[in-house]
């Protein structure tokens, strides 16, 4: 799908800065811990203080080389870290470390559904760096928290291929399950563990020639990052429209009033004397490596929705249930349990997903196991249990996270399992009810719903409606 | 029992035969800084604690603990290197009041194999200069003459070794640092293989340039202190995985029959006659101890000198940019009475706190690295490099080492190349390519220049990558020759 206002189309390419999750940080074993107080996981060395080195911590190596295979990227055998060097208070050698010319990982691509279509993106490249610290500006000053200078961060860089804010918003999405599928990410835009800057411009259609683009930083939700776009889209050829040049800047978007603003503009491209960082050596990466960690890479979202669909799931459906791992994982195993994969994506994706929601959790949370929820729906597949029934079982199990057994016994939701039992007391309510039978059998069927709320009524609610309608219909026309 | 002349493992030897404790020991040397040093002013801090130190050694030996090969020897440590507890200025007021909380590695290794620090010592800025001359706390002077530069940048360290106010010093050497300034004070002075010593905690000038290493009194002293400091460390991931052997127990001064190289090419820079006279005399001295002398070219060495500030300069815009005034160090009083902007706030910080020769390769470096002429400058100087490394590697594959004079001159007077950058840089022409290349190289002491105004002249051998065994016993060979005995006999002024 492409946006289409009036002969203008939007070119967008995306960076997303993934931070991988470690214990330590990339060049030093300060912890990365998110919750820690203001500048506690700092050292001389994050601090950037004289003399200090920075040392790689493997496990980044490893990680970067999962998502670059994940991503269909190329690994190059050799890579070397480069210094871009710029001036910040928060950038505390005056320089990041970062890769240039030979990243790790390139020429990759990634596949996802938008409308039930698959999209294709390319991946540029993805590089390791450093992230540096945060400054938080007052009036008359500035605080600093070096806490997250050195977090390792895995910048990954989309070719200019998208076309909508939709197609972009499913792209950081798809990012984001690849991560979290890999472990390598948290993926919590929030927090910051995932950030998309996007690069947006237009062009008329049919032009060759890029526009000028415009970058939108710090959007911390997949919904902002559409909104803005979109807005941005409209903005800009607007701006074309009415003949007036668009900047090279950076934005940012405003969610209350649902624009985007100028944070600051970009004169000259700024030159950051990039060259080969002389106190780390070059990243060597052998075939062995490579073929250890791709065997690691478990099935990714895109391979899964594939394989839901051949299960008979619906598209959008396969989509929603592979977008997390761990829902998509909870899925497979109910289903595999109770041997039904539409009820159990019906279930998760309704009634789980809607508690979910309520309670603002996530799937790792929640109180059931899947071999609980699985053997709810054993009970209303083999109608054991009503419909009905199984939605105030279902919702006690996720407060109480005691199984439907234990809560169909201690309540007294007897099951209605013996089904010559449910025949004797439909028998008696036709026979004790012998005028209105009579009437039914004249024509008047509203009656059928006497007959089942008395049915009702008797067994407490716990006969399945079906089942009972079934055998009502079957001894009316009986006798 | 000569503490002024003594070498390390006769030292060891008396302590743990306690002819002499390690508190005289450091009462003696902190007496000779306090007495002698306002001459030299190659001290920018005096550790008063030495003393306490000492004592806790001493009752360490007195429990017959295993106190380490370095024992009680008081060093001196360049400013450059941090030392927990102790000022690290890199002799430049942008660090003025900077006391790190952590060891560079070399100190760490020193103290651990029992050495006490004496104090920090003076250099140029930020290690940029050959004369000791851009050093925030002034000028060192020459113990020799003290209207002389002693070198540089580690000059306080040569100093300080020369006229024995320490036992040993650690020096830095990024384009002849150590080497120039050994030869100019008459002491023995060793950079390392490039990787073989820990950079970690020494405040990096040019990252792919910079090694420490020792400037003593005897290449045995240089051999032992060598084998403390060299190692791998996990703190720096350019150290090399390579074992350091024992060079002070494998010291062999037999060089019969070994081919020594003599650059063709540096034979036509030379143009003081005492170098040229002392150089001839060492190549006569080497040949009657049996070695065969040969001629090698390396053609492009003519290019070292350019290359070196291209690349180390370019390193250095990098490497000095930390120091920006946020975190540590000196910030511009104007902060306390106004509220500036980032950029005065950088500006001023940086304005003030550095000196015009640290400006001066800032912006040399800068605009080397610039989109557009970084092509031009620093990437062909890398290429260049690469290109110097495999001549000299060819040209070792004729002989075992190379000798050549340090300098073009012996130490000059104060003042006298201070306003002319170009001329001090040319001052490097032989130190340089031994850098730029990795190599291992030494400056040993041979000779002196002719006449009244007697000044040291010494001679640097460079070897083959990781072989200081090779550089040491030809080192080794050297001192025992009848040249040096006779210069050794030769006493600065200021002793």
């Amino acid at each position: 799908m492409s946006t289409n206002y009036q002969g203008y189309e939007a070119v967008i390419g995306i960076e997303v800065h993934v931070q991988l999750k470690t214990k330590s940080k990339i060049f030093c074993s300060d912890g990365t811990d998110f919750s820690a107080g203001d500048n506690e996981n700092i050292s001389p060395i994050s601090l950037g203080m004289p003399g200090t080195l920075p040392a790689l911590n493997e496990a980044v190596l490893d990680l970067a080389i999962k998502t670059g295979l994940a991503l269909n990227c190329h690994i190059r055998p050799k890579s070397y870290f480069a210094r871009k060097n710029y001036f910040y208070p928060d950038l505390p050698k005056g320089y990041q470390i970062s890769q240039y010319e030979e990243p790790i990982c390139e020429n990759g691509y990634i596949e996802f559904n938008v409308n039930n279509e698959l999209k294709k993106v390319s991946i540029t490249r993805a590089h390791l760096e450093e992230d540096a610290g945060k400054s938080t500006h007052f009036s008359e000053y500035t605080l600093l928290n070096y806490n997250r200078a050195g977090i390792p961060l895995l910048e990954i860089v989309s070719g200019p291929d998208m076309k909508s804010a939709k197609e972009a918003a499913e792209y950081c999405k798809s990012i984001r399950s690849i991560v979290q599928y890999l472990e390598v990410c948290d993926g919590n835009l929030d927090e910051g563990s995932l950030r998309c800057d996007c690069n947006v411009s237009v062009k008329k259609i049919g032009d060759k020639q890029l526009g000028t683009k415009v970058e939108i930083k710090n959007l911390n939700s997949f919904r902002f990052i559409e909104k803005a776009i979109d807005f941005e889209i409209e903005r800009q050829i607007d701006d074309c429209l009415s003949n007036k040049k668009i900047i090279q800047e950076t934005r940012l978007y405003d969610p209350d009033k649902n624009r985007t603003f100028t944070m600051r503009i970009k004169e000259d491209a700024q030159d950051y004397r990039y060259f080969i960082d002389p106190d780390l050596m070059p990243l060597i990466v052998s075939d062995e490596k490579i073929k250890n960690l791709r065997s690691q890479i478990p099935e990714l979202p895109i391979q899964k929705s594939k394989r839901f669909v051949q299960l008979g799931l619906l598209e959008n459906e396969a989509d929603v249930l592979s977008s997390d791992k761990y829902l998509a994982l909870f899925f497979e195993a109910v289903a595999r349990k109770s041997k039904n994969y539409k009820l159990s994506a019906n279930w998760i994706l309704g009634e789980v997903l809607r508690f979910m929601n309520e309670k603002d959790q996530t799937i790792q949370q929640i109180k059931i196991s899947s071999d609980q929820l699985a053997q709810l729906i054993i009970l209303i597949e083999n109608r054991t249990l009503s419909g009905k029934i199984a939605k105030v079982v279902f919702n006690e199990m996720m407060e109480t996270g005691q199984s439907a057994e234990f809560i169909i016994e201690s309540k007294g939701y007897k099951k209605v399992t013996d089904l010559s039992e449910l025949d004797k007391i439909i028998q008696n309510v036709i026979d004790i009810n012998p005028l209105q039978v009579a009437e039914y059998k004249s024509g008047k069927e509203k009656l059928f719903s006497f007959f089942i709320g008395n049915i009702m009524k008797i067994t407490q609610g716990q006969a399945d409606p079906d089942v009972a309608s079934e055998i009502l219909k079957r001894k009316l026309n009986q006798s | 029992m000569d503490l002024l002349q003594i070498n390390f493992s006769d030292y060891a030897h008396a302590l743990k035969n306690k002819k002499i404790s390690a508190t005289e020991t450091a009462q003696f040397f902190l007496g000779r800084v306090h007495n002698l040093d306002s001459k030299l002013n190659s001290f920018t801090y005096i550790n008063e604690n030495i003393i306490e130190e000492a004592k806790l050694l001493d009752q360490r030996i007195s429990r017959n603990e295993n106190v380490g090969p370095l024992a009680g020897v008081i060093f001196g440590i360049k400013d450059m290197l941090c030392t927990q507890g102790m000022p690290s200025t890199a002799a430049s007021k942008m660090l003025s009041g900077f006391v790190p909380p952590y060891d560079s590695t070399v100190v760490a290794r020193l103290k651990s194999a029992g050495a006490l620090i004496i104090g920090k010592l003076n250099q140029d800025e930020f290690a940029m200069g050959s004369s000791n001359e851009t050093s925030v706390y002034g000028a060192c002077k020459n113990p020799w003459n003290i209207k002389h530069v002693p070198g540089g940048s580690s000059g306080g360290s040569a100093a300080a070794q020369s006229a024995r106010l320490t036992m040993g010093t650690i020096g830095t050497d990024t384009g002849g640092s150590i080497r120039q300034p050994a030869s100019f004070c008459g002491v023995v002075g060793v950079k390392p293989t490039y990787s073989r010593v820990s950079r970690y905690g020494i405040v990096a000038y040019a990252s792919s340039l910079d090694q420490a290493g020792p400037i003593v009194s005897s290449v045995s002293d240089a051999a032992l202190t060598l084998e403390t400091i060299c190692g791998q460390d996990s703190f720096d991931q350019t150290t090399a995985d390579i074992k350091v052997e024992k060079m002070s127990t494998h010291l062999d001064a037999n060089i019969k029959g070994k081919k020594i190289g003599i650059v063709k090419e540096y034979l036509t820079g030379i143009s003081d006659s005492d170098i040229e006279i002392n150089f001839q005399k060492a190549i006569n001295a080497v040949k009657i101890l049996g070695a065969e002398v040969i001629e090698i070219s390396i053609p492009l060495t003519q290019y070292a000198v350019p290359m070196y500030y291209i690349i180390s300069a370019s390193e250095a815009s990098s490497n000095l940019a930390r120091y920006d005034g946020v975190k540590y160090g000196y910030r511009t009083l104007a902060d306390q009475s106004s509220h500036l902007s980032l950029d005065d706030f950088y500006s001023l910080n940086r304005g003030e706190g550095f000196g015009s020769e640290v400006k001066r390769r800032i912006m040399l470096g800068t605009y080397a690295l610039s989109s557009g002429y970084s092509d031009e400058f620093y990437i062909k100087a890398c290429k260049v490099r690469r290109l110097l490394q495999q001549q000299f590697i060819s040209a070792f594959e004729k002989c075992d080492i190379i000798m050549s004079p340090v300098t073009t001159t012996p130490a000059f007077e104060i003042g006298q190349k201070s306003t002319d950058p170009l001329k001090m840089y040319l001052n490097d022409i032989f130190t340089t390519s031994t850098n730029l290349c990795g190599f291992p190289g030494m400056s040993v002491p041979f000779g002196t220049t002719t006449g009244t105004n007697v000044l040291p002249i010494g001679i640097q051998l460079t070897a083959p990558h990781f072989q200081e065994q090779t550089l040491l016993n030809f080192a080794f060979a050297i001192e025992n020759t009848e040249e040096a005995c006779n210069f050794r006999k030769l006493k600065p002024n200021v002793y």
